[in-house]
């Protein structure tokens, strides 16, 4: 089998743990960014970590280094702000989107001599990843599910009614802040597997792919991890032998999964129909496209 | 037994400096049922989220007998997106939080609670729905439900009435009757007729807050409270009691 003779290279078995770890990682917050409907805010995270990328080149620091204390401060940033009602939250994103790509474009260009690989952090790298990379992704991921399981609940109650979960004693504005600074970091650990562009979907398509069948917080957070990993591994593979960057290929075969997620419930749908036997013709044929 | 819960002393609420309520004092009994009326924008959310301490006082002082754990809360209908994807079981059960934890220690002990909750509330064979498929008085029977099942020392409901339907609402009404002979109740509601014959006291709350100290009130009274509330409302309900009636 030459899928198994892949495993005998080193790159290739980093590639594979890193895509395992992030899985868990991504889909465990992701589930949470999408159900609170974060997306956005997500986005300007990613994005605004890219001056930190450009200062980095510049100084001469470890661009990782820079985007994760550029995430942070994004991150820590909206969550005030967002309390606070100082500004609307959607301008404020947007500026902030906007801010860190034209920071990270300015640093890099004015780098002298030295132009970085713009495309690996635009696009991701996966076989590019070190051992320092993958210890700290190992760190992250052990943090993420202790905190995903010990909490679950709290995670939960705060993500669906602040308000009342403050008046049952939770201290929500604790749980909201690490919960964000857990997403800065995860989507910073990320951009090695899908770069900046791509890293968001990495955190929506498997929880929305999960989300088609399941209405269960739990079983999201269970069925985005398991998608995740399937989507990362076809998507190794496919870049292995396709000679295609991995981060196109993952957020393609991710794509393909939600597509074919869609059909079995079409499928699905469409049985519970007739299956009941009392649809008529025309519920039957429109039930699915509803769906839709 | 007659302790005080709760009471609130010169309280006034604002939102960015401005003062949309004030002139607020209360003393909460245990076996208090007060209806709380006024117009719309009159400020009685803001009351309720003043002594849930979701909102600040801008003045005056409250000072509490329980704990922030023993009081129940019904939020005026959506405050939280109701496509969330979450199931009636745990919405109901996070009425059970206390803090960190759960109020109760058994997991056992939890599943009988919740089954003996949303019997009581007429919701058993909804409880593995998700939320965003429920109807609005469904949503607001399990949004009941919720801020009952921890038995609270003071239950306090923000217009629950909202989308349930006529026979429920009598229901609820009952249940809640039942409920006061163990906590104190707040009720907001616009409907003064309909609540009347099961409210112990009246406030009314129209940027100033007046306590009536009784379930009668007339439309005179009324207007000397500031409060422009139609007494006589749509539809014949059987046992409403009108004060006007006694004047006539
Ligand atoms: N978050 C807020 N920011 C600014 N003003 C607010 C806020 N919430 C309420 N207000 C204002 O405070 C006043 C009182 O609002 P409140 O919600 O307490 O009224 P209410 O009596 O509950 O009204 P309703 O019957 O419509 O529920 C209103 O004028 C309202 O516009
Ligand atoms: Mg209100």
């Amino acid at each position: 089998m030459e899928i198994i003779q892949l495993f005998e290279y080193e790159f290739f078995r980093n590639a594979f743990s890193s895509a395992f770890l992030m899985a868990i990682s991504c889909g465990l917050v992701g589930t949470y960014i999408v159900s609170r409907r974060m997306v956005f805010i997500s986005g300007g995270i990613t994005h605004a970590s890219f001056g930190g990328v450009g200062i980095s080149y510049f100084f001469g620091w470890p661009p990782m280094a820079g985007a994760a204390v550029f995430a942070l401060i994004a991150a820590i940033t909206t969550e005030n702000l967002t309390r606070k009602k100082a500004i609307r939250n959607d301008s404020l994103i947007a500026v902030m989107w906007s801010l860190g790509m034209a920071i990270g474009i300015i640093f890099i260009y004015m780098t002298p001599g030295y132009s970085p690989n713009l495309m690996s952090f635009l696009f991701g790298s996966i076989i590019t990843v070190t051992h320092l990379d993958l210890a700290l992704m190992l760190a992250l991921t052990i943090i993420v599910m202790m905190f995903f399981t010990v909490f679950y609940k709290v995670i939960l109650f705060v993500s669906f009614d602040e308000q009342f979960a403050k008046t049952r004693g939770i201290p929500v504005m604790l749980i909201n802040y690490i919960l964000i600074i857990l997403v800065a970091l995860t989507i910073v650990l990320s951009i090695r597997v899908a770069g900046i562009i791509l890293v968001l979907s990495l955190l929506t398509i498997p929880q929305n792919t999960a989300n088609l069948f399941t209405n269960n917080f739990g079983k999201i957070l269970f069925w985005s991890v398991v998608i995740g990993f399937t989507g990362a591994f076809i998507g190794l593979i496919s870049s292995y032998f396709l000679d295609i960057p991995s981060g196109g290929t993952i957020i393609f075969s991710l794509v393909i999964l939600y597509l074919i997620g869609r059909l079995v419930k079409m499928v699905l749908v469409m049985r519970r129909f007739t299956g009941a036997g009392t649809a008529t013709a025309v519920s039957n044929g429109k039930g699915p496209v509803q769906g839709l | 037994m007659r302790e005080l819960l709760l009471s609130l002393r010169n309280v006034s609420a604002a939102y960015s400096g401005k003062t949309v309520l004030e002139g607020v004092n209360l003393d909460i009994m245990p076996d208090d049922f007060i209806g709380i009326i006024g117009p719309n924008g009159g400020g009685k959310t803001s009351l309720l989220k003043i002594i849930l301490g979701l909102l600040n006082p801008q003045s005056g002082h409250l000072k509490y007998n329980i704990a922030r754990y023993e009081i129940g809360y019904l939020p005026q209908i959506s405050q939280f997106d109701d496509h969330f994807p979450i199931t009636v079981n745990y919405v109901v059960l996070s009425g059970l939080s206390k803090g960190m934890h759960l109020t109760t220690r058994k997991k056992s002990e939890t599943r009988d609670k919740i089954e003996k909750i949303l019997d009581t509330i007429g919701i058993c064979e909804l409880r593995n729905r998700p939320i965003g498929e429920l109807s609005g008085g469904e949503l607001q029977r399990t949004m009941l439900a919720r801020a009952i099942i921890s038995s609270p020392k003071l239950l306090i409901l923000d217009e629950p009435n909202t989308y349930v339907d006529n026979r429920f609402e009598q229901e609820l009404y009952r249940i809640l009757a039942d409920l006061n002979k163990s906590m104190a109740i707040l009720l907001v509601s616009h409907d003064v007729g309909t609540i009347t014959p099961y409210i112990k006291t009246i406030a009314c709350v129209n940027y100033s807050f007046h306590y009536h100290p009784s379930n009668e009130i007339t439309n005179e009274q009324l207007k000397v409270y500031n409060c422009p509330i139609e007494l006589v409302t749509h539809g014949p309900v059987p046992h409403r009691v009108m004060g006007e009636h006694k004047h006539g």
